[in-house]
């Protein structure tokens, strides 16, 4: 699997075109916002609009980079499920997929603001996650450096095409949404340019990962 | 019965008029269980409908409903009801006539129900609700007529599938219901009167005197039609000039917004501020409204107008027809001119506008085939199954039903007839279960069967979402626009989401004629300010766009093969000879593909005339196909006529990317990830019941609706192939947007004659395809290409590629 490669703080990161990425040093796969459930808690809150599957599509296109990447360990950036009650109403055949992915490999929930408390899963649970040079955690601080973080679902046009981003400076990597419902916030949008430095970069998701300057 | 009562045939002799023949034929047949009357527009029809209903009822008195009449608009209905009560009020009649439509106020349709009129006027879709209730058979005893008004327009859709099918549940309600269809000239009356009558009992047919044949014409224009486009915007000063001439012009015109931007062109050169109106189905309704009235009162010079206003209305004193654009079908086209002079035995008079130098070719096929009476038509298809399955769930709300009864029922409407059991009982379990990849999912779990044997709602509140959600009606999801004001503005119309979605805050556009100023998007309300003098951008808001019909496509290339073009006007026949000069024209039984470079691209030119449907479905397959061999394909544009391919890599050997076999195997894969077939799948499941676009809280906007639908697609296509929505919707492909039935009989018409001519520039006949709009990108290796490079080449630009390694 070829990505787009990068330093951060020292770390060699690569982005894929999946929206994941690998710090192969510590065989480390970092995914974020899977939103797993998404369908779920609409219907519980009384819209009964979105069909059940995009669980499974979540689940089994992270199955298959777990699968061809072997990593140690698993850092979910947070907003996993898209609330409490979603991670409990797990269907059973997806939890057990999950359960599965779990196995013999080191799993950390970060929490995010959509699921302050992911329970019943097993794996650890943390805020945060310091792993020298860098630190991962769901949302952006505005002064942190060598942040690893997800929440805002980025996404940049190049030639007229849309696409989920990864958005990158000296300071901070921003990952795009894995899960499949998401829709996103464009790299032009005030919140996402005021928190990236001049120089930054898009790195694009799709067929393969491409770099841009971050489009403002 | 074949006498009119005394009253009324001295209020007609007290007017000066007199009763047509065919008029005479439906009173004389007044007692038949199903007759059809063909009779040309301006001939009496409804009033030759309705006749024998007055007549019983001045007869006799009535308890309850006597006569149900249907009309595919709202408006004809409360037109008709304005005509009726005329004769009813001067005449003194004890009859009650009331109108129920989707603008019908819930406290008076509740009363219809308790206390159904003697005449009750309404649409396909209000009927469809009335049957849906529990009380239906108290609503609808007595019932003795229905009247099905424009049953030539119903019978092209699912509406008027699923009228037919609530049709078959009134019979069973009312045994001796008679049925009366009314319909302008068709190509075959006979697949008429069979899909109206009871099956398997006949239905009569009663063709009245077509009357002189129409003054139709092209309009004179001193300027010559643009090359492509369709507002025909050069023709405004001609067509102001007819309006001046004429008491009352009717424009028609094949999209809304393409009537949004000539109305406003139009306004611009109405010196002498000659009152003239719009209407179109995405106006407001009190907007629609008072059009209608003003034109009724005889107020207005002239109406820009779509569809909406094709059908019987009866716009007093119109005398004359301007059709804008390319009629697409003939049949249309003579309905349309219909409704100028509506008076009988009077010709009418109209006039063909061509808005780009192709359509007058077409306008002139038209011109010949409407000389000739040559009018086109498909064969009906089989009921469609989607309909059928709401249909189901309708009949659930009403109440338990037995499955036999239930299949018994449907067999007897005509388009149902051939309905197999094994069908049927497929429709039944997917209303029952979702089918098999849904059977997990409460949801659609909504029919279930008591130990007697019959099928109830597993839920009984579900009624009331489901009867939310009738209407078969499922072109683009329009969103209302209203005036920002605190507490909401005046609603000025509607425009489609997809239009909406490209707005950003500042941009104008066209609607109901004025300029507005989009706002913002609030609660699924697109908000505006009224922004005169600035040039609008351009409304997209599609409305339906109709492709040109085989038999109209054929003409055009008879026409194309004559020596030379002397009833053709110069400018278009000059353009035809040099296009013969350079490469040559587009003959029947071949098929020609000019190839050509074109601004640093590689162009393909393939003339099919299959009409623009499959024309866009050709493009599709065509680009994937190109995509496989490696020809890098880049987007490609559609017209009626022709599909303009463009990419990185020239073709040189056209035969392989034409083989029959692979296109449909192409077809059957490219079904996967399209937007079209999507498309189609979002409007069968949303019939069928599989999706819900309104729900008790509010509306759903199309945009989630499309959403769930395309997941809904991709996951029934992975885990269920053979659901029964992907069989339906792949039937549905084949012969409506997809309309792969006419690219197998272009291939049956060419067979493997391809003439591929390499030309050092772009020829004549192709190049109006550059300019058309609607251009679609394909998103393969090509694009991958330039997106690579692209990005290569910002990253170098900014320095930045140096900058982060």
């Amino acid at each position: 699997m070829t990505g787009y490669d990068f330093p951060l703080a020292g770390a060699r990161l690569t982005a894929f075109g999946s929206g994941a990425l690998w710090w192969a040093e510590h065989r480390l796969l970092c995914v974020s916002d899977l939103h797993l459930g998404k369908s779920e808690r609409h219907a519980r809150r009384g819209g009964s609009a979105l069909p059940p599957y995009e669980t499974q599509d979540t689940l089994t296109r992270l199955a298959e980079l777990v699968a061809s990447l072997q990593p140690q360990t698993v850092v979910c950036l947070g907003d996993s499920f898209d609330d409490d009650a979603a991670s409990q109403a797990l269907p059973d055949a997806e939890k057990s997929q999950l359960t599965a992915l779990m196995q013999n490999r080191h799993w950390i929930w970060i929490t995010g603001n959509h699921d302050p408390a992911p329970a019943g899963l097993g794996g650890e649970q943390m805020p945060a996650l310091h792993l020298a040079p860098l630190t991962f955690r769901h949302i952006a601080a505005p002064l942190a450096k060598a942040e690893i973080s997800g929440h805002y679902h980025p996404k940049a046009r190049l030639r007229s095409t849309s696409r989920p981003c990864f958005l990158l400076d000296r300071s901070r990597l921003i990952l795009p949404a894995f899960g499949t419902y998401t829709g996103g916030l464009r790299s032009s949008d005030p919140v996402l340019s005021s928190l990236m430095a001049a120089d930054a970069l898009a790195i694009l998701t799709g067929p393969q990962a491409l770099a841009i300057p971050m489009p403002r | 019965m074949s006498e009119l009562p005394k009253a009324i045939e001295s209020w007609f002799s007290a007017r000066g008029w007199s009763i047509h023949p065919h008029q005479r034929a439906m009173l004389a047949r007044a007692g038949a269980p199903c007759t059809l009357l063909i009779a040309p527009t301006g001939g009496g029809k409804t009033m030759a409908g309705f006749l024998p209903t007055l007549a019983e009822l001045t007869n006799g008195p009535h308890d309850g409903l006597h006569t149900l009449y249907i009309s595919p608009l709202k408006a004809l209905a409360a037109d008709i009801k304005r005509n009726l009560r005329t004769p009813v009020e001067e005449i003194g009649l004890p009859i009650r006539i009331d109108d129920r439509t989707g603008d019908t106020p819930a406290s008076r349709k509740r009363r219809q129900r308790a206390d159904p009129p003697h005449i009750l006027l309404t649409t396909p879709e209000s009927l469809a609700l009335l049957t849906s209730y529990e009380d239906a058979a108290r609503t609808f005893k007595g019932l003795k007529r229905v009247v099905v008004d424009e049953i030539h327009a119903l019978a092209e859709s699912k509406r008027g599938d699923r009228l037919m099918l609530a049709l078959a549940r009134l019979q069973t309600l009312c045994p001796d219901l008679r049925r009366v269809g009314l319909s302008a000239t068709v190509d075959d009356p006979q697949a008429i009167a069979s899909y109206l009558a009871c099956h398997p009992d006949p239905c009569d047919i009663v063709l009245a005197d077509p009357g002189p044949a129409p003054d139709i014409r092209m309009l004179e224009t001193r300027e010559a039609p643009p090359w492509a486009g369709g507002g025909a915007a050069y023709a405004i000063p001609a067509v102001m000039e007819q309006i001046r001439a004429h008491r009352t012009t009717l424009i028609f015109h094949n999209t809304r917004a393409q009537a949004e931007i000539f109305f406003h062109n139009l306004w611009l050169a109405n010196e002498g501020a000659l009152p003239i109106g719009i209407h179109h189905g995405a106006l407001d309704r009190v907007q629609r409204e008072r059009v209608e009235g003003a034109m009724v009162r005889g107020e207005l010079r002239a109406v820009v107008c779509t569809g909406s206003l094709d059908l019987g209305i009866d716009w007093g004193d119109v005398d004359l027809v301007i059709q804008i654009g390319a009629p697409k079908n003939v049949k249309r086209l003579v309905q349309r001119i219909g409704r100028a002079n509506h008076r009988y035995n009077a010709p009418s008079k109209a006039l063909l506008v061509p808005a780009n130098r192709f359509e007058v070719v077409e306008c002139h096929a038209a011109l010949e085939a409407v000389r000739e009476h040559d009018l086109d038509g498909d064969p009906r298809e089989p009921g469609p199954r989607d309909v059928l399955c709401q249909h189901i769930l309708i009949a659930a709300c009403a109440g338990p039903f037995d499955a036999d009864d239930l299949y018994a029922e449907m067999t007897r409407a005509g388009a149902y007839a051939a309905l197999s059991r094994a069908a049927f009982d497929a429709c039944l379990d997917f209303c029952a279960t979702g089918g098999y990849a849904l059977k997990a999912y409460d949801q659609w779990q909504r029919l279930l069967q008591r130990p007697d044997g019959t099928w109830q709602l597993r839920d009984p509140r579900a009624a009331s979402r489901i009867r939310m959600n009738l209407g078969t009606i499922q072109d683009a999801d329009l969103i209302k626009v209203r005036l920002k004001r605190s507490r909401g503005g005046k609603p000025l119309g509607e425009v489609e989401e997809a239009f909406a979605a490209t707005l950003t805050r500042g941009d104008t556009f066209l609607i109901g004629g004025q300029t507005v100023r989009y706002e913002g998007l609030r609660e699924m309300t697109v908000e505006v300010t009224r922004n005169p003098g600035r040039k609008p951008k351009i409304a997209v808001f599609s409305g339906t766009k109709f492709a040109t019909s085989t038999q109209l496509s054929a003409r055009i290339l008879k026409m194309f093969n004559e020596d030379s073009w002397p009833s053709l006007p110069r400018h278009t026949a000059e353009w035809l000879e040099l296009q013969r000069e350079v490469s040559e024209l587009p003959r029947a039984g071949h098929l020609l593909i000019e190839s050509f470079p074109q601004e640093a691209r590689e162009h393909i030119c393939i003339y099919g005339f299959a009409g623009r449907n499959a024309q866009q479905t050709l493009g599709l397959l065509l680009t994937k196909r190109m995509e496989e061999l490696g020809l890098d394909p880049l987007g490609f544009v559609s017209t009626d006529y022709a599909t303009l391919i463009w990419g990185l890599q020239e073709v040189t050997d056209p035969a392989p990317l034409f083989d029959p076999k692979a296109l449909r195997d192409g077809l059957e894969g490219w079904l996967a990830g399209n937007a079209v077939m999507k498309r189609a799948f979002r409007g069968a499941a949303t019939i069928a019941g599989l999706i819900e676009r309104n729900t008790p809280g509010a509306r759903k906007n199309g945009r989630q609706a499309t959403f769930s639908s395309d997941i809904l697609y991709d996951t029934l296509r992975k885990y269920d192939p053979s659901h029964l929505l992907l069989d339906i919707t792949r039937e549905e492909a084949l012969r409506g947007l997809v309309d792969f039935g006419r690219i197998e009989e272009m291939l049956e018409r060419t067979r493997g004659r391809i003439t591929l001519r390499r030309l050092q520039r772009i020829s004549p006949l192709a190049a109006p395809l550059l300019l058309e709009v609607g251009k679609v990108p394909v998103k393969g290796a090509a694009e991958e290409k330039l997106l690579q490079q692209e990005a290569a080449a910002l990253m170098q630009q900014s320095g930045l590629d140096k900058l982060l390694q």
